[in-house]
């Protein structure tokens, strides 16, 4: 399945490599915050340790995303900026949900995807920014900072396990994208229907 | 103190009744500041119940001494001098836990059974269960749980529950020399309130009162001020606590929301690819291209 010569090289080994780490950070991040998020999830603490511990690790795995997204966001950064056919495309996405196309042409990501990864990024920098306030260890904050930081924490924490749901999804729904984060290659009939843009410019098709 | 209680009103992140078939009567504690001295016998009296001992710091030029509340100071004088009334006036409040009958503190906890209210009233923190996360000092609306730097656990005054729970007052009121500080049930501490403030208003203090915020739905710790039209007058103390709305919107309804919306979204999911299928390449297209 990976050895067809004619593939096309979507992802760097740094690239997914950069991607799952992140993704490692973000599963242990997701069920540390779930159990501290609602007592029914409270039984999650025993992967980590118990309560003691994960209140201790948990901020220290934050820190540690924060730097890895930086590093995959300098990599992504200019692939992601938004243009008018991404709008463009987002408006078909009913379609594409309920019947699965045609969509319009896109690049190498599609605007589905580029908006994804700016929501990530500004749920990450709340998270960061709320998390650090609320890491009494270490900050003594006034209580209404403190107060409004939990909020945001909670709710940022909240949609960005929303977004990767749905991130996660697009990946099982979509045959191929994930063998593209896990070998880095994908067929060229993968590639041509999904991002024909990219495609015509990765083999020097005229459209 | 963990004990076999049967008598939990409320267990922090439980969301099921704890052990409450037995019923008592709510106590409290009365602080009548107009006839505090200010002698920190309650403190010291405090330190050697509990068995703690603060770390000896530096004095910051006022009788505040310690400066603050600490892990191992439940207990606080806190001094204000003042222009009015004809003359100096030293308001002299003892500052700690309220002990709320709605306590912000246990409703911000994550842990569960960290903290408890017992049908008495109080609010105790069992520091077994604590994570030292401190949502509780996030929670609390009088600024009181501080975070231990020794063991990462919070503390803060317990109103003596193991001694009230075997008939005992608490420690600060047995040491208070003058009777500023008294104990019995919230009934009789609201009676002789209104007799102490009846006679602080016979002698000119027309604005005396009982401070038992409503906000918190009333407090198991309660001054008797000689101004309580102005509680801040004695050092900040709040003039309307309540739970911040933030904390409300953070530990409310909205948490229970949220997670049936991430369950509905995996549902939504599961169910989309079950009638949908997946989002696969078109077999033309495939043909087409798995030729080259």
């Amino acid at each position: 399945m990976t050895g067809n010569p004619n593939d096309l090289q979507r992802f760097t080994a740094w690239e997914r490599g950069n991607h799952w780490l992140v993704a490692i950070c973000f599963i242990l991040l997701a069920l540390s915050g779930l159990a501290l998020f609602h007592p029914a999830l409270w039984p999650l603490t025993q992967l980590f340790g118990g309560g003691v511990w994960l209140r201790i690790l948990h901020p220290f795995v934050g820190i540690l995303i924060a730097v890895l997204f930086v590093s995959m966001f300098a990599r992504f950064r200019t692939l992601n900026l938004m243009s008018g056919s991404d709008w463009e495309w987002l408006k078909h996405v009913p379609e594409m949900v309920g019947s699965g196309g045609p969509m319009p042409p896109q690049g190498k990501f599609n605007g589905g995807q580029k908006l994804l990864f700016w929501a990530l990024g500004i749920c990450l920098l709340l998270l960061l920014l709320s998390g650090l306030v609320m890491w009494r260890a270490y900050f003594h904050p006034p209580a209404a900072l403190a107060r409004i930081a939990s909020l945001t924490h909670a709710a940022s924490g909240a949609v960005m396990i929303g977004l990767i749901i749905v991130h996660i999804y697009a990946a099982i729904w979509t045959p191929g994208a994930l063998r593209a984060m896990l070998y880095g290659t994908v067929s060229r009939a993968w590639a041509k229907h999904h991002h024909e843009l990219w495609f015509n410019q990765m083999t020097g098709s005229r459209p | 103190m963990a004990l076999q209680s049967l008598d939990i009103v409320r267990r922090s992140a439980t969301t099921t009744p704890s052990p409450s078939v037995r019923r008592m009567p709510e106590v409290a504690k009365l602080i009548d500041v107009s006839t505090c001295i200010g002698c920190k016998a309650c403190q010291a009296a405090c330190m050697e119940w509990n068995d703690v001992r603060d770390d000896v710091g530096t004095t910051g030029g006022v009788y505040d001494n310690p400066p603050d509340l600490t892990a191992a100071s439940w207990t606080v004088m806190r001094f204000s001098e003042r222009r009015g009334g004809g003359g100096l006036e030293w308001l002299i409040r003892k500052d700690g836990c309220m002990h709320c009958q709605e306590p912000g503190c246990l409703k911000a906890c994550p842990a569960p059974g960290a903290i408890v209210q017992y049908a008495n009233g109080i609010v105790d923190f069992h520091e077994e269960n604590c994570i030292g996360c401190g949502y509780c000092i996030t929670g609390c609306p009088f600024d009181i749980p501080r975070l231990s730097e020794k063991d990462g656990k919070v503390y803060k005054c317990t109103l003596c529950s193991d001694r009230v729970a075997v008939g005992l007052e608490p420690a600060c009121i047995k040491a208070c020399p003058t009777g500023a500080l008294q104990f019995g049930t919230k009934e009789q501490m609201r009676e002789y309130a209104a007799e102490r403030i009846s006679d602080l208003k016979a002698r000119g203090f027309a604005k005396a009162g009982l401070y038992d915020p409503a906000g918190v739905g009333g407090t198991h710790v309660m001054y008797v001020l000689h101004y309580a039209d102005q509680p801040g007058l004695y050092n900040g103390l709040a003039a309307d606590p309540r739970i911040d709305p933030m904390v409300s919107l953070w530990k409310g309804v909205t948490k229970p929301i949220a997670l049936a919306a991430m369950g509905a979204g995996i549902l939504g999911c599961v169910l989309h690819y079950v009638t949908k299928g997946p989002n696969d390449v078109p077999d033309e297209a495939g043909r087409e291209e798995g030729r080259k």
